[in-house]
C-alpha cells in the first residue's frame, strides 16, 4: 500500500470537444508537472473514448479537463464512459469557464470540483494532491474486495 | 530604430533633469523596476532626450505617407472613421440571420460570420453531439445554409468578414449565393479572416483541418483564384490575435504576425505571383490589449516596420502594398468572469488604444465574452462603446493624437527594436514556416504564457476581482446564451434530409476532380471547392476529401 502511494500522482490534463483554446490547460498541466505529479498533456479536441483509452494506457488517477467554449456540456457523457469502463476510481476536475447555472450537472455526474479562472495555483494543486490520495485509496478499497 | 543621437541644444536641461531627478529618487527610494508586456522598462518621465522631433520625416512623415508611423491615409478617422465589424456567429442560419438584419438595419456597413467550432474542425453538423452545436458559432455546412444565413443581406454592397480556414468553403458558398443571386462575383468584397494557417499551428484551434503542407498549398489556390475570379477580396488575413491570445507578448505578437506576412509573400512570389499584385490584398487583425501605451506603440512600429519590409525586402512598388491595414479586436483574455460589468470599462481602454493606433476596423468583446456568446443586449453595449468613443469622446478629431509624445514615440522606437529582434529570430530559423513546424515558436510562447500567469498569481500583475477587490458573490453575471435545441435539431435533420436528396453522381464526381486536383500541381484545389459546393457537396466532404490527398491531422490526437 505504502508503495502504491509513494509513486507520484498520474494526471490527464485534455481537451474534448470542439473547442481548442489551450491556454489555460497548458499552465495547469505546468503547475501540476512542477509540483512533482506525472502529467499527461494532450492538445485540445479528444474524443471522449480516446479519453477513456488513455486513461486506461497511462494508468492515470485524476483526469484535467479545461473547457473554455462549451465543451463541459459533453463532461456527463464522459463520466458515463469511464464507469462503463470500469474506471470510477479515477476523479475528474474541470477547469475553465463553466458558468453558474450549468455547475449543477456536472457536479451531479460526479465531477469532484470546478475550478474557474483566477484560481490560484496553490488551491488548484493542493486539491489535486489530495484527491489523488482519494482516487488511490479507492482503488485499493477495490483491490482488497477482489483479493481475498 | 535609428538610435538616439540627436541633442537638441536645450540650455539648463541637464541641470533641470538632474534636480528632478535627485527629488524623484528621494521620494521613490525603494521603487523597483516597471516592466510592460514585451518586457520594456518603463520610466517615470519621458524628455526630448528620450526623442527628439529632427527624426520626424524618417521615422514618422506624415499621415498616408512613408513610413506610415502616423497612419496609412492622409485624412485616417478624421475621412472615414474605422468600420464597425462585430463577430456575430450563432445558433442556425435562421438565427444567424435574424441578428445580422437588426445590425444591418442599425446602420452596419460591414457583417461578419463566425462559423460553429464544428465547422472549424473541419466535420459537419451531423457528426457532433448535438449539445455542442452553435454555441460558438453558426452551423454552416452548405450554399443552402450560406443562402439562409445571408437571406435579405445584400452582398456585393456590403462586406462581409468570415472566420473561414483552408479550404475556404464559406467563401465557397457565399460566390455559390452570389451566382444564385445574379450578382457579379467581381463586386462581392471581404475578408477571409483566419486564412493564416500558421497562427492557426501555433496557437489556435483550426489546423486540425489540414497538414501544414496541404494548408500552405491551398491557400496559395486560394490567393491565386481570389487575385482572377475576386478582385475585390482579401484573401490573406494575417492573425497576430491567436498568438497575443495564447500568450505572446505584444512585441513577439507583432514580431511573428510580420515574420508570417513575408512568409506568405515569398511563397506568393515563389509560386510565380505578381509581388504587388499580391501583397495590396493582404490585411493584418491582432488583439488589443488592456496596456494601452504599449499597443499604441506596437501598432506605430508594426506600421513603419512593415512599410520597409513591403518596400525594401520584399519588393513591392506600389505604395499600397506598403501600408498596414489592420482590423483590431479587444482582448478576450483580459476580460473577467468575475464581475463581469467591469469588462465594459475594460473593453472601453482596449477599443481607446486601438483607434488612438490608427485601426482600419475594429471589433469590441461584449462583456459578457468570458462567459459566453454575446446576447442582443450586451452585444449592442459592445457597438455603443465604439459610437461613443467616436461621437462622444470625439476620437477621430485628431490624426495620431498621441504622435509626438516623448514616452509613446520613445516606447515606439523600443518596440520596434524588439520586434526587429523577434523577426530576426525567425529568420534565422528559416522563416515562419520552418519556425512554426519546428515549435520555436510555441514554445517562445508558452514561456510568456507561464511567465505572465505567475506574475497575476504572485499579486505582481493585478486584475481586479481575481487577484484584488474581489467580492464575495456577484449578482450580475448573466446567464449563458444557449442555442434552442428544437431548432437545432430540425436544422441538423433537414441537412441529413439534403445529403440524402441530392445528386450522388454529381457529389462523386466533384470530389473526384478535387481529390485529383490536390494531386496534381498545376490544377487549383479552391477552384474545385468552389465547383464542388455549388452541386451539393458539404463542408466535411470537402475537408474530409483534402485531408485525405493533402494529409491532415496532429500525432497526438487520438481517434
Amino acid at each position: 500500500m505504502t508503495n502504491v502511494d509513494a509513486r507520484p500522482l498520474r494526471v490527464l490534463v485534455t481537451k474534448i470537444g470542439l473547442d481548442g483554446h489551450d491556454r489555460g490547460s497548458r499552465i495547469v498541466a505546468a503547475y501540476l508537472r512542477d509540483a512533482g505529479m506525472e502529467v499527461i498533456y494532450t492538445p485540445p479536441w479528444q474524443t471522449i473514448s480516446g479519453v477513456v483509452k488513455l486513461v486506461t494506457e497511462e494508468d492515470v488517477d485524476i483526469i484535467g479537463v479545461s473547457s473554455l467554449a462549451t465543451d463541459h456540456l459533453i463532461v456527463p457523457k464522459m463520466m458515463d464512459a469511464l464507469r462503463e469502463a470500469g474506471l470510477e476510481h479515477v476523479r475528474v476536475i474541470v477547469g475553465g469557464i463553466v458558468p453558474d447555472e450549468e455547475k449543477g450537472a456536472l457536479l451531479a455526474a460526479g465531477v469532484s470540483r470546478i475550478f474557474g479562472p483566477g484560481a490560484a495555483r496553490d488551491e488548484i494543486v493542493d486539491f489535486v494532491t489530495s484527491l489523488g490520495r482519494q482516487s488511490r485509496s479507492g482503488r485499493i478499497d477495490e483491490f482488497s474486495e477482489v483479493i481475498p | 530604430m535609428t538610435e538616439i543621437a540627436i541633442q537638441l541644444p536645450l540650455p539648463g536641461f541637464e541641470q533641470a533633469q538632474g534636480e528632478w531627478r535627485s527629488q524623484y529618487s528621494r521620494q521613490m527610494r525603494d521603487e523597483t523596476p516597471i516592466r510592460n508586456r514585451s518586457g520594456i522598462e518603463i520610466q517615470p518621465l519621458y524628455s526630448p532626450r528620450d526623442w527628439s522631433g529632427e527624426r520626424y520625416l524618417d521615422d514618422l512623415g506624415f499621415p498616408g505617407q512613408f513610413p506610415f508611423t502616423r497612419g496609412i491615409y492622409p485624412s485616417m478617422h478624421r475621412g472615414r472613421t474605422w468600420t464597425q465589424r462585430q463577430l456575430i456567429g450563432l445558433g442556425t442560419p435562421e438565427d444567424y440571420n435574424k441578428r445580422v438584419r437588426r445590425i444591418i438595419e442599425a446602420g452596419a456597413t460591414a457583417i461578419s460570420l463566425l462559423p460553429c467550432c464544428s465547422g472549424f474542425r473541419g466535420i459537419d453538423c451531423d457528426e457532433v453531439d448535438p449539445v455542442l452545436l452553435g454555441t460558438c458559432g453558426t452551423v454552416i455546412n452548405t450554399t443552402d445554409h450560406m443562402d439562409r444565413a445571408l437571406d435579405g443581406v445584400p452582398i456585393g454592397e456590403i462586406s462581409t468578414a468570415m472566420n473561414d480556414p483552408s479550404p475556404f468553403t464559406l467563401l465557397a458558398f457565399t460566390l455559390g449565393v452570389a451566382r444564385r443571386r445574379g450578382i457579379d462575383w467581381r463586386s462581392v468584397t471581404g475578408t477571409s479572416n483566419q486564412s493564416d494557417y500558421i497562427s492557426h499551428f501555433i496557437a489556435n484551434h483550426q489546423f486540425y483541418r489540414l497538414s501544414l503542407p496541404g494548408s500552405r498549398r491551398v491557400l496559395l489556390d486560394h490567393i491565386d483564384f481570389c487575385r482572377r475570379h475576386v478582385p475585390n477580396w482579401n484573401p490573406v488575413s494575417v492573425v497576430g490575435q491567436h498568438m497575443q491570445q495564447a500568450g505572446a507578448t505584444p512585441a513577439e505578437t507583432m514580431g511573428f504576425t510580420l515574420s508570417t506576412a513575408i512568409q506568405y509573400a515569398e511563397d506568393c512570389i515563389a509560386r510565380g505571383m505578381d509581388v504587388d499584385d499580391v501583397l495590396r490584398r493582404f490585411t493584418f487583425f491582432f488583439d488589443i490589449s488592456i496596456s494601452l501605451f504599449e499597443e499604441v506603440a506596437k501598432f506605430r512600429a508594426g506600421r513603419r516596420i512593415w512599410a520597409r519590409i513591403a518596400r525594401d525586402r520584399l519588393g513591392a512598388k506600389d505604395p499600397a502594398c506598403w501600408r498596414f491595414k489592420f482590423h483590431g479586436q479587444t482582448s478576450g483574455v483580459d476580460l473577467t468572469q468575475q464581475q463581469p460589468l467591469n469588462n465594459i470599462a475594460r473593453v472601453s481602454i482596449q477599443a481607446m488604444a486601438g483607434i488612438l493606433s490608427g485601426l482600419q476596423s475594429l471589433h469590441t468583446d461584449a462583456y459578457d465574452e468570458a462567459i459566453a456568446c454575446p446576447s442582443e443586449e450586451t452585444a449592442r453595449i459592445a457597438v455603443a462603446t465604439q459610437n461613443i468613443l467616436r461621437e462622444e469622446a470625439r476620437l477621430c478629431d485628431v490624426i495620431d493624437p498621441l504622435g509626438g509624445s516623448y514616452y509613446i514615440e520613445r516606447l515606439t522606437d523600443q518596440m520596434e527594436a524588439e520586434i526587429e529582434g523577434v523577426i530576426a529570430k525567425i529568420d534565422a530559423a528559416g522563416g515562419m514556416y520552418k519556425a512554426a513546424e519546428a515549435g520555436l515558436v510555441q514554445t517562445m510562447i508558452g514561456e510568456s504564457a507561464l511567465a505572465f500567469q505567475e506574475q497575476v498569481d504572485s499579486g505582481e500583475r493585478k486584475i481586479v476581482g481575481v487577484n484584488c477587490y474581489r467580492i464575495e458573490e456577484d449578482p450580475t453575471v448573466p446567464p449563458a446564451d444557449r442555442p434552442d435545441a428544437e431548432a437545432m435539431h430540425r436544422h441538423v435533420e433537414g441537412f441529413k434530409a439534403f445529403k440524402r436528396e441530392r445528386s450522388q453522381n454529381q457529389v462523386a464526381r466533384a470530389l473526384d476532380a478535387l481529390a485529383r486536383a490536390a494531386n496534381s500541381t498545376d490544377e487549383n484545389t479552391f477552384e474545385k471547392v468552389v465547383e464542388a459546393v455549388e452541386v451539393g457537396v458539404t463542408h466535411g466532404e470537402v475537408v474530409g476529401c483534402l485531408r485525405r490527398e493533402l494529409g491532415f491531422g496532429h500525432p497526438l490526437i487520438l481517434a
